[in-house]
Formats: structure tokens, sequence, C-alpha cells
């Protein structure tokens, strides 16, 4: 580095730009925040259901097996769209009834296949997740995932 | 050694090791799991394996990172620790804090946000450990003297514990959930980590190189300030797809783009130093692992991390084994090996001995940094088939990983290479010092200029 470039120069831009550039993050996950409430996600469906099942989501570690819009462990699919895979968007109660039998199923003891646990949720349990899952699946994600396959 | 109480730092580089020794095996483990998917599959599932080997990482790096930070800074500021029975009631509340939550793990006691797992009153320890810390060495360094090192090691260690506290905020709406645990997992990692990691490296290039100390401050400021300038609007890359505005696609990929430049200046810097220098420091391993590191956290972090950044690559990549690749390389290269480095250089002065098993320790260096190679290959190769196959075909899922299979084989052999490799640096670090080493005239003859 040339002599021009004094260490009292480099202090000064590492602290004024790192203030600049830390504001302008702020600012825009200020703005984020507004649009994710009013545009981003559907705030007035956000039930009282959705938000146990959320619960239920972290009180069993699902993050950790599966993805949910792409974040998480990459052992097991992906489960933001999977209320559309199971075709919740146009049949819930069906969509709702799989997801009860699959759960109730687990582990499938089939050897060579990777084993999801049992989680012995309760019927409650079961509906609020549904709901968790399919509030997720509105989520306005600028169409991902490329496919319905996660 | 020049100050007694830089002593603190030996429990905490023990502590780190031994949660270090923790991640590997159940890392091992969950990569058996890939394979042979019935092993443990009730008594100890994948998430919980996942778990553990995800946060005995974190917990460990950040234990590294107070032992070091109570090792080089006496050095810096030129006194001795502001008081070090603290430190040591810090190491026991931190180390008791991390077991703790991994014996919860085991049974099912956590609180279910990826990386934030810990419950809550283990989340309030960690912050009170950090307090407890930052009120130490902050009062060591006011009291002493400042140096560029001793500032930004102090402003990123801050901005850990500060960033650390959105881990409180968990609100119902998920998007808001995941744009704010981003505050904490981003900023941390692609942020004031890399302060911590950089003036590491800087203080290691001044002890090794002899390299004059005005130019590698120069260095640092430039260094942190690209990682700063590019990496906190780089957030951006995370907030592609998750209900968050369609105006972070271009912040998101031009600067995350940029961020590969403070680990391109980190090379440099590092290489620079080392040739510039021209003092022959008998530390070969410390300075190998130094140079190391910054190479890695280029091509881990940098090349890796710039590969499925752009938000019409990371549409498809993203979540898939290439982020898995990234991952693994960019903490190993950026993080493990700082510490290791910083290791390395300390143990010899901290037991009073001239630099001993040499050799091993440099095997230890090839072993591990090559088995994360392959490891990282096999993920992206992995990962390029899983993005055709699921994302641009349409294959489900599971039917995907069970084309992808031999690639998690290939993982399982590089991670077992790091696990030999790992058992090595122990033994090159922990393990009896020869006695043509323990001659105390050789540690004191290589006191660095300054």
């Amino acid at each position: 580095m040339t002599e021009r470039f004094t260490k009292a120069a480099a202090r000064n831009i590492f602290y004024g730009g790192s203030l600049f550039f830390f504001a302008a993050f702020v600012s825009l996950t200020a703005a984020s925040h507004i649009y994710v409430v009013n545009t981003g996600t559907d705030s007035k469906g956000l039930t009282d259901s959705v938000a146990r099942g959320k619960h239920v989501w972290e009180k069993n570690s699902c993050i950790n097996c599966h993805t949910l819009l792409g974040e998480g462990a990459y052992f097991a699919p992906e489960l933001g769209n999977v209320w559309i895979r199971y075709g919740g968007d146009k049949d819930p109660e069906g969509a709702r009834a799989a997801l009860a039998g699959w759960m109730a199923a687990q582990p499938s003891g089939i050897e060579g296949r990777r084993q999801m646990p049992q989680f012995h949720l309760t019927e409650q349990e079961v509906n609020d997740l549904a709901a968790f899952l399919e509030w997720t699946s509105r989520i306005n994600t600028q169409n991902w995932p490329p496919k319905i396959s996660g | 050694m020049k100050y007694e109480s830089q002593k603190v730092a030996l429990p905490y580089f023990y502590g780190a090791l031994a949660l270090f020794g923790v991640q590997l095996l159940v890392g091992l483990l969950a990569g058996t799991v890939y394979v042979l998917p019935n092993v443990l599959s009730e008594l100890l599932p994948f998430n919980i394996l996942r778990m553990i080997h995800t946060n005995a990482l974190i917990v460990w790096l950040l234990m590294g990172f107070f032992g070091a930070a109570y090792y080089l800074i006496p050095e810096e500021a030129e006194r001795e620790l502001h008081s070090p029975k603290l430190a040591y009631i810090q190491f026991g509340l931190f180390m008791f804090g991390a077991l703790a939550a991994v014996v919860g793990y085991v049974f099912r006691i956590h609180e279910g946000r990826e990386f934030l797992e810990q419950p809550t009153w283990i989340k309030v320890a960690i912050v009170v450990v950090a307090l407890m810390f930052l009120y130490n060495i902050s009062m060591t360094v006011l009291k002493g003297r400042r140096t560029v090192i001793t500032n930004i090691l102090v402003m990123g260690l801050w901005g850990i514990a500060i960033f650390f506290l959105f881990s409180f905020y968990n609100p119902t709406n998920l998007a808001l959930d995941k744009m704010y645990w981003w505050y904490v997992v981003h900023l941390w990692v692609e942020g004031v980590w890399e302060l911590v990691m950089a003036s590491i490296l800087a203080f290691l290039m001044i002890k090794m190189t002899g390299v004059d100390r005005e130019i590698v401050e120069k260095w640092l400021y430039a260094i942190v300030g690209l990682a700063l300038f590019s990496g906190l609007l780089g957030t951006g890359h995370h907030y592609y797809w998750i209900g968050t505005p369609g105006y972070w696609q271009w912040i998101g990929s031009l600067f995350s783009t940029l961020e590969v430049a403070p680990f391109f200046f980190m090379v440099v810097f590092a290489v620079k130093m080392v040739l510039k220098g021209g003092r022959d420091h008998p530390n070969k391993a410390a300075l190998l692992w130094s140079v190391g590191c910054a190479v890695t956290a280029f091509f881990g972090a940098g090349v890796w991390g710039f590969l499925h950044t752009l938000s019409w690559v990371n549409y498809y990549t993203h979540g898939t084994q290439v982020t898995a690749a990234h991952g693994h390389l960019a903490f190993f290269g950026a993080y493990v090996m700082i510490n290791l480095a910083i290791f390395s250089y300390a143990m010899p002065h901290l037991r009073g001995v001239a630099p001993y098993h040499q050799t091993l320790n440099k095997a230890s260096f090839w072993l591990m940094t090559g088995g994360m190679t392959v490891m990282t290959f096999a993920l992206t190769f992995a990962g390029v088939v899983q993005v055709h196959l699921q994302r641009v075909m349409g294959m489900d899922y599971m039917t995907v990983q069970a084309e992808i299979a031999p690639f998690y084989w290939v993982r399982l052999a590089a991670g077992a290479a790091v696990f030999i490799g790992a058992a090595l640096y122990l033994y090159a670090l922990l393990g009896p010092v020869p006695a043509s080493r323990k001659t105390t005239g050789i540690g004191a003859a290589v006191q660095p200029a300054e």
C-alpha cells in the first residue's frame, strides 16, 4: 500500500463506512419489516392455531432435518410448499388428513430409507401444524421454489 | 509469554478442543446416518445429531475466540489482565452452560430454532458470560496501550454480544422470525466474526513475520472495512425467498459478490507479510495454519459463497447440498483454522517451551484441510446433480437423494480423514513435549520485534 494511504485515513474510512452501511442496512430491514407485515405475508390469517403450529414446529426441531423456505437442514424435503404438494390449496381437508396419516405412520422402519421419528403429536397439534404449513405456503416467496418438488 | 495472566487462555483452549472433538464425533455420526439411515434413528435421530454438531461448533469457536483474546490482549495492551479470577469463573460458567445444553439436547430439551436451540436460561447465561468477558477485556484495554488490533478485536467481540440479543426475539410471523434470525446468524459469521478473525490473523502476522506494526494495522483496517461494507448489505442474499421485498435480489447479489474482497485481501496480506517479513520464526506449524486459514477461507467463504450467491443462481441452488458444501468449507477455513492457528502459536509459549511436534502438527494440517476439500467437492457435486434433477427436472426429493448417495459415501470418508487429522493435532498440541524442546532459552530468544 502506498504512503499516501495513511493509517488515519484507513481508520476514518473504516469507521465512517461501517456506520453508513449499517444505517443503510437497518433502514432497509425496517422497510422490509413493513413490507412483510403488509404484503409479504398474510398477517390477518395469522391465527392462534398458526402460532401454536409454529411452536409445534419448533418444539420438535423439524428444521434440523427439513428446510423451510430453503433454510434448515438438507436431510429431508422442503416443507415451505408441502401444503401445495399435498394438494391443500384445492382440498384442505384432504391435505390435513394426509398429514395426520403421515405423522402417525412414522417411523416407517424401512431398511435403507431415512427415518422420521414418531413425535406423538395430539390431534390438536397436527391440526395446528397443518395450519402453520398452510399459512407458510401463502408467503410471497418471489416464486421460489422453481418446482413443486421443493 | 510476557504476562502471567495470559495463562487464563489455557482452560479456554482445552475446553474448545474438547468440544471440537464432540463436534467432529457427532458430525461423523450424522455423516454415517446419511449413508446408513437406520443407524441410531430412534435413539438419537438426525435432528438431534445435527443440533449437537452445529452448536458444539459455534460454542467451541467462541470459546477459542475468548481464549485468543485473553492470550493476546495483555500482550497488546502491555499490562496484566484486569481480573484473571473473573476469567476463570467465566470459563466455568460457559463450559457448564455448553455441557448442559448438549446433555439437554440428547433429552430433547431445546427451543427448536436452527442454531439458536439453547433454552432461554442458557441464552441468558451466554449473555452473562459475554458481559463478564467484555468487562474484563475492555477494562484491560482501557487501562493499557491501545492498538488497532485490540480496537478491532474488542469491537468484533462487542458486536457478537450485541447481535446475539436478537436471539431472544421470536415473532409469530415466520417471515419476520427469519429476517431477524439472520441478524444473529449472518451478522455474526459474515460480519463481526470476520473482525475477530482478521485481528487474530494480524496479531499472528506481527508476531511471526516481524513486519512493522504500522503496515499490518493499515491492512487490518482495509480488510475489516471491506468485510463490513460488503457483509452488512450482503445479508440481502438471505432475503431473496422468505417473504421479504424483491429489491433484496439486486442488493444481495451486488454486495455479497463484494464479500469475496476481504477474503481475497486476507490472502494477499498473509502471503505478502510472510514474504516481506523474512523472519525465520521457529513455529512453522502456526505459520502454516495462519496462511492456510486465509487461503481456505478465501475458497470456502469467498469462492464457494460467490458460487451460489447471485439471486438468479440461488433461485436454483438455495437449500441444497451446494449450501452444505459452502457452509462446511467456510466455517473450517475462516473460523476453525484461525483458532487452530492461534492455539498452535500460543501453546508453546503457555507451556514455556520451544515449538514442539511441528511435523505432526503440519501433517494434521494437511490431513484436515485435504479432508475438508474432498468433502466440499463431494457435497458440491451432490448439490449440482440435486439442483438439476430436483430444481430443473422437478424430480421428487427422496428419489434424488438416492441418486446422489455415492457422494455421501465420499463425504463420510473425507470426514473420517478430518477426524484422524484432528486426533493428530490434539496429540501435537497437548501431548508430552520432547526433552529437546523443553529449553526455555529458545522460547525467550524469539520475542518478537515491534
